[in-house]
């Protein structure tokens, strides 16, 4: 029996340097990450292909949690496919709400007055902080630190309670109407955002920061982890903070400008190379675009009624259905879904945490619509997923799932 | 500036009989092509150097089942970030044989995309890494975003609601 030389090269260079045979067939081990893994924070699965500790390729599996929204669509009258689209977002509810009402308004052709529309800009702001909030703050969970995330869920505590304010619910929102919101601003809730945007959120953001910002494990962590190269995040769809941290300023809200959006000053934070210490820093850049907007919005709030006369389609104040006959009738048309919309062909986009939300929809002059599809950021983008994380370990592949903000509901619509 | 007018002088004045049935909805430009025609005019948009399409937003299809001989659709949405416009293109596919050129050698988005798209309408993308269902379940027999595949089943009848005439 020869004596058997157990060193083996994986490369051509290695075999000839160190004179040891190349390895014929590799080593390769199979790691599952998920369906359901703490650190996915929802459900895919990735099939890792693992040379040691590095990943050599990986299967991304997602649709665990399709609950054909689309289709579900195309029977129920406009009014109540809202609730379908907070389950998409869930961390950022109000966005998907606001961006379907704007949808249905562009293909009844109804205009919003003013102060519907700041209290939207209000509200797509807050959601869009409580989605950085929570992101960022995952991100310091992945990488060890769970403190930030404690000191931060505090906060989008009290933004859950401005929508409860506004709405009764939290997750879930269901807020505004076709045609404008369903409440106005109460006192209460301007006193909370108030306090929100000048005295705790700040407060609390700074020192959030301050905790990770220049934190040496963090920065080591993320620094060249996963890096998105300008020409790779626009052919694989980015949008929104992850392909802003690219350095590419594309934002929905400047560029295709909706429910008032010109009207505030504020800044498109950018990055340079787009790793994963990049696209934690725009976010949280964003968080202080977003709180400028918020104070920006409540000092100009204008006066004014907070939604549009349009019988047909507004649900009508429900003192009004008690006392008044038409308002009874309509209230009745609308619920029942017996308003048909015209015949049309609409797209609206809105800046959603994560990127650009889109709504297609057809209509054929029905009650419900022909066509819906709803163009979903993380849905696109998380394709890339896998040319992220090859080379790099299990441990890179967490903080890079967690710093492009999937969200599962989204994901699998 | 760039409007759509500008938009159907350039693309029709290129492709002439190819693209037909201009429309506009919503202010978004819209036309249609023959499925042969797709990757050429969608490289001509990307890489044309005024327009500049160098976005592909969303890929999906709908679904006309009284369309004789063109009943599926497969939509195309671009969008150009330096002149602030978008186009959507139509391609009409038969429902026997509904095959498109992929776009994946273009745009690395379009791979997802096209496999929800053939996922729940059945359209197939010729040249496509890895057709195969996304949000489906694999072993499932239909495609059920087409109109023929009722939501629920269409024998309750506890479901039914005369009254109001749904």
């Amino acid at each position: 029996m020869t004596e058997k030389n157990t060193l083996v090269a994986r490369t051509q260079e290695e075999a000839l340097a160190l004179n040891v045979p190349l390895q014929e067939e590799n080593n390769y081990t199979t790691l599952n990450l998920g369906p359901t893994h703490p650190a996915t924070h929802g459900i895919f699965q990735n099939i890792l292909t693992m040379d040691g500790e590095r990943i050599v390729s990986s299967d991304m599996t997602v649709g665990y949690i399709h609950r054909a929204f689309e289709k579900i669509a195309e029977r129920r009258p406009f009014y109540q496919i809202t609730t379908l689209t907070d389950r998409m977002n869930y961390c950022s509810s109000p966005i998907n709400n606001m961006g379907w009402h704007m949808t249905v308004e562009k293909l009844l052709e109804i205009t919003v007055p003013k102060r519907a529309q700041y209290i939207r800009v209000i509200m797509m702001e807050l959601a869009r902080i409580a989605d950085h909030l929570i992101c960022s703050s995952i991100m310091g969970v992945d990488t060890g630190a769970f403190s930030g995330f404690l000191y931060v869920m505090q906060e989008r505590e009290k933004i859950y309670e401005i929508y409860e304010e506004m709405c009764g619910a939290r997750l879930t929102t269901n807020m505004g109407r076709i045609g404008g919101m369903e409440r106005d601003l109460s006192p209460t809730a301007i006193k909370k955002i108030k306090d929100l945007v000048y005295n705790s959120l700040p407060k609390v953001f700074a020192e959030f920061e301050e905790l990770f910002d220049r934190n040496r494990i963090f920065r080591d962590r993320t620094i060249g982890v996963g890096p998105v190269s300008q020409e790779m995040a626009m052919s694989y769809g980015f949008t929104g903070p992850n392909l802003r941290a690219a350095g590419i300023d594309y934002d929905v809200r400047v560029m295709e400008p909706y429910s008032s959006y010109e009207d505030f000053e504020f800044d498109i934070p950018v990055g340079h190379n787009g790793d994963t210490y990049d696209r934690y820093k725009v976010r949280n850049a964003e968080v202080w675009e977003s709180i400028k907007i918020v104070r920006q919005a409540i000092e100009n709030l204008p006066e004014g009624p907070y939604y549009a006369n349009e019988n047909h389609y507004y649900l009508p104040p429900k003192h009004s259905v008690y006392r008044n006959m038409e308002a009874l009738i309509y209230h009745f048309k609308i619920v029942m879904g017996e308003i048909d919309a015209p015949v049309g062909e609409v797209y609206h986009a809105v800046e959603g945490g994560n990127g650009e939300l889109g709504f297609y929809l057809i209509s054929d002059g029905g009650r419900t619509p022909y066509r819906l599809h709803f163009r979903r950021p993380c849905f696109i983008y998380y394709q890339a997923f896998g040319e992220l994380i090859k080379g790099g370990t299990v441990s890179d592949a967490v903080p890079i799932m967690s710093s492009l903000n999937v969200i599962a509901g989204e994901l699998d619509a | 500036m760039i409007d759509n007018q500008r938009l159907v002088e350039e693309i029709g004045g290129h492709f002439g009989e190819k693209v037909r049935q201009f429309g506009e909805n919503s202010g978004i430009l819209t036309f249609s092509i023959a499925p042969g025609d797709l990757t050429e005019v969608v490289a001509f948009l990307k890489e044309h150097p005024v327009l500049k399409f160098n976005f592909l937003t969303d890929i999906t299809g709908i679904h006309f089942p009284d369309n004789e001989g063109a009943e599926l659709c497969s939509v195309y949405m671009m969008h150009s970030w330096e002149n602030r416009i978008r186009v959507r293109i139509k391609v009409f596919l038969p429902k026997e044989n509904p095959v498109v050129p992929s776009l994946t050698p273009l745009f690395n988005a379009a791979n997802w995309m096209e496999r929800e798209t053939f996922d729940f309408f059945g359209i197939l993308f010729s040249g496509h890494p890895n057709l195969k269902r996304i949000l489906n379940m694999e072993d499932m027999d239909y495609h059920p975003m087409r109109k023929e595949y009722a939501l629920e089943d269409p024998t309750r009848r506890d479901k039914i609601d005369d009254l109001f005439g749904r």
